[in-house]
């Protein structure tokens, strides 16, 4: 069993109709590890974690979870797996720990347990002066920290969590972070979708999405080590004229603004890519320097889902 | 099992605090049986006094002058317009401008001495029943100091539009069937569909519980209120109104219980098929007013098209005022009117199993 991947699946598709929102998805997450799905919105993410969760039945593939094929044995897994829901998806008009105490009962936590395990989360998770508060006045943060500690009410060994720092400050995102890696500490596995670039690279793979496919996948260094492009960072005190100069050039895949700086994104069959943006400054008369420089995650989304990206 | 019932009663509790909160659907719960029943209880009220009436005297002696000033005086009429023939009264009826016509003929004193032909006749707009009983009290009324014998009133009554008269005392009885599939069938309907809006249901079926369990604990919360109400209908009805149960009250509330419980479960199917609570408010209209047109407690059974009467066979209310009419008003015990509560269990067997069959812990 503890041999097994958390989740592999062949093939997985769903059509909406004419749409397909999840292309032939393969995906094998290992256990113990955080599985980043960075992608677009619109891109599949959430429909390839409902399809995982056994919400939404598969057009095409297979899938299992844990070892569990999905989702014909869904049942039997759910005490084992827990999902959050991109949407806050607690009772607004119940108050923090009769939330808890509500969803500690449904997943039939035994009552000697459920009392203790709903007070430890409410320390945990810092929730323990709102307990008496009902969720829905609760502030974004508190929403989410709300919302993590209902999904791991009955301890899954996996977690989905579907964008689950849209709605919070940095702060917050930081510190759900926090709790995230010491839940990996106690042999968690999670499958967390995001679009921001800082929360994939605190993954420890990273499978990026466009348009329902699967792009790129692997470890975030090795994904910026492998880009299929160069990444050349123009200095100039002439942005615009630079980026006018460079629109034209068929081999600069995409421009970028960053301060006062320019990053271009060039083909990878270009030899010296940093010569021909020079080349391409110089003969528009733009005052400007061109050096190669190391690609960043954000590189890599934007190589991998340029074009794709609907 | 026992995990199953600790599961089906933690989904009844969550409901019964979000129904506390709500403050306004918790003011339903009392304020709808107690408005319907104070609305339609005064409007079923016997009494009804200051009829707008038309006289046509064509007799013209003091005599049947005294008839209509004794009329008058007894408060049931007001004459508001004269007219001279029957045909004129007829018009006035038909027009609205009147409900009552009192017509004295003209052979009005050679009758009164007759023994056995009434003296005169009053036309009434009978398509209010409230209103021909109201009438029903100027039958007797003496005429030219001769009280009526027995055997002979002083008006021979003709009722127009609706010849059958019905006891207003049976709309109370059914009432409280027509307020439970209101109350009842609304609240189940959205139950599932408001989650599924406030996106809970996302959250609720990644647990283990299951569809059964769900639908119980919806139901079971409920069919506490459906008591609650009928409770509230039957005291209000016997202190205001005197409306009698000459069956046991535990048969009552025994009929009660079985057809919220299928109101209940109507309101879960119609959660299943609904996807916001504007269509679920919909459809539950949608079934409400067949059931209340068509199940006796407005008009007749008897009196309806074949078709009509199989399609009114299969709504839980139709069975509902037979029960509740035998128990309250002829004593019938619950047992003797097996006949019509094998309708309701079927009902509550096949919406409960097709809401089951038709929700999926899916979201496709």
């Amino acid at each position: 069993m503890g041999s097994e991947p958390a989740i592999a699946a062949r093939g997985l598709t769903r059509r909406f109709g004419e749409l397909v929102a999840v292309d032939q998805l393969d995906l094998r997450v290992p256990r113990g590890c955080i599985q980043g799905f960075l992608g677009p919105n619109g891109s599949g993410k959430t429909t390839a974690i409902r399809m995982l969760c056994g919400l939404l039945t598969p057009s095409g593939g297979e899938a299992t979870v844990l070892g569990v094929p999905v989702p014909a044995r869904i049942e039997e897994l759910r005490p084992r797996i827990g999902y959050m829901t991109q949407r806050f998806s607690l009772y607004e008009d119940l108050t923090v720990r009769e939330n808890l105490e509500f969803l500690a009962e449904v997943h039939g936590l035994p009552r000697a347990r459920r009392r203790a395990r709903v007070e430890a989360l409410l320390g945990e998770y810092d929730l323990a002066d709102r307990a008496g508060q009902r969720a829905g006045s609760l502030s974004g943060g508190q929403r989410q920290r709300l919302a993590l500690a209902a999904t791991l009410i009955h301890e899954p060994e996996l977690l989905f969590l579907d964008e689950p720092t849209s709605a919070v400050d940095p702060q917050s995102r930081r510190d759900f972070w926090e709790s995230l890696f010491s839940l990996l500490d106690r042999g968690t596995t999670i499958l967390v979708s995001t679009h921001y670039m800082d929360e994939a690279e605190r993954c420890h793979r990273l499978a990026i999405l466009a348009n329902g496919s699967l792009v790129a996948e692997g470890a975030p260094r090795e994904l910026m080590d492998g880009i299929e492009a160069s990444v050349v960072e123009i200095e100039t005190e002439a942005i615009r004229e630079a980026r006018a100069a460079l629109g034209g050039i068929e081999a600069v895949m995409s421009v970028a603004q960053l301060g006062a700086r320019l990053r271009a994104l060039v083909r990878d069959e270009v030899a010296a890519p940093e010569e021909l943006v020079q080349r391409a400054l110089d003969a528009a008369g733009v005052d400007a320097r061109a050096e190669r420089a190391r690609a960043s995650l954000e590189d890599v989304f934007v190589a991998t889902t340029r074009g794709r990206a609907g | 099992m026992s995990g199953s019932l600790s599961r089906i009663l933690s989904i009844a509790r969550k409901e019964v605090r979000q129904l506390q909160r709500d403050r306004l659907t918790f003011g339903m719960v009392l304020g709808i049986p107690l408005m319907q029943l104070l609305l339609f209880g005064y409007a079923i009220n016997q009494d009804v006094r200051h009829l707008r009436a038309a006289v046509a005297d064509q007799a013209g002696t003091s005599c049947s002058r005294q008839l209509v000033a004794d009329a008058q005086a007894s408060q049931v009429i007001d004459v508001v317009a004269t007219a001279h023939t029957a045909e004129e009264l007829e018009s006035l009826l038909r027009r609205g401008r009147v409900v009552v016509g009192l017509l004295i003929p003209h052979d009005f004193e050679r009758r009164l001495a007759q023994e056995g032909r009434p003296r005169a006749q009053l036309l009434v707009d009978g398509s209010d029943p409230v209103v021909l009983q109201s009438v029903r009290g100027l039958l007797d009324l003496p005429a030219c100091g001769r009280a009526a014998a027995p055997s002979t009133a002083t008006f021979a009554l003709r009722a127009y539009y609706n010849p059958e008269r019905r006891s207003p005392v049976q709309i109370v009885p059914g009432l409280i069937g027509v307020i439970l599939t209101m109350t009842m069938t609304l609240f189940t309907a959205v139950a599932i569909v408001r989650e599924r809006e406030r996106g809970n249901l996302e959250l609720l079926i990644t647990t283990p519980v299951r569809t059964p369990e769900l639908m119980a604990g919806k139901i079971l919360p409920y069919m506490g209120i459906g008591m609650i109400q009928v409770t509230v209908i039957l005291a209000v009805g016997s202190l205001l109104f005197g409306v009698p149960i000459r069956g046991t009250l535990a048969d009552t509330y025994a009929a009660g219980l079985a057809f919220v419980t299928a109101t209940l479960t109507l309101g879960l199917l119609i959660s299943t098929l609904a996807q916001t609570q504007f269509q679920a408010f919909q459809l539950t209209f949608f079934s409400f007013l067949p059931q209340i047109l068509l199940s006796g407690f407005m008009f007749p059974f008897d009196g309806m098209p074949r078709a009509a009467q199989w399609l009114a066979e299969t709504f839980p209310l139709t069975h509902f005022v037979r029960i509740i009419r035998g128990v309250m008003l002829r004593g019938a015990a619950l047992g003797e009117l097996h006949g019509e509560l094998v309708p309701l269990a079927a009902f509550f067997a096949v919406t409960l199993a097709a809401s089951i069959l038709r929700f999926r812990k899916r979201l496709d």
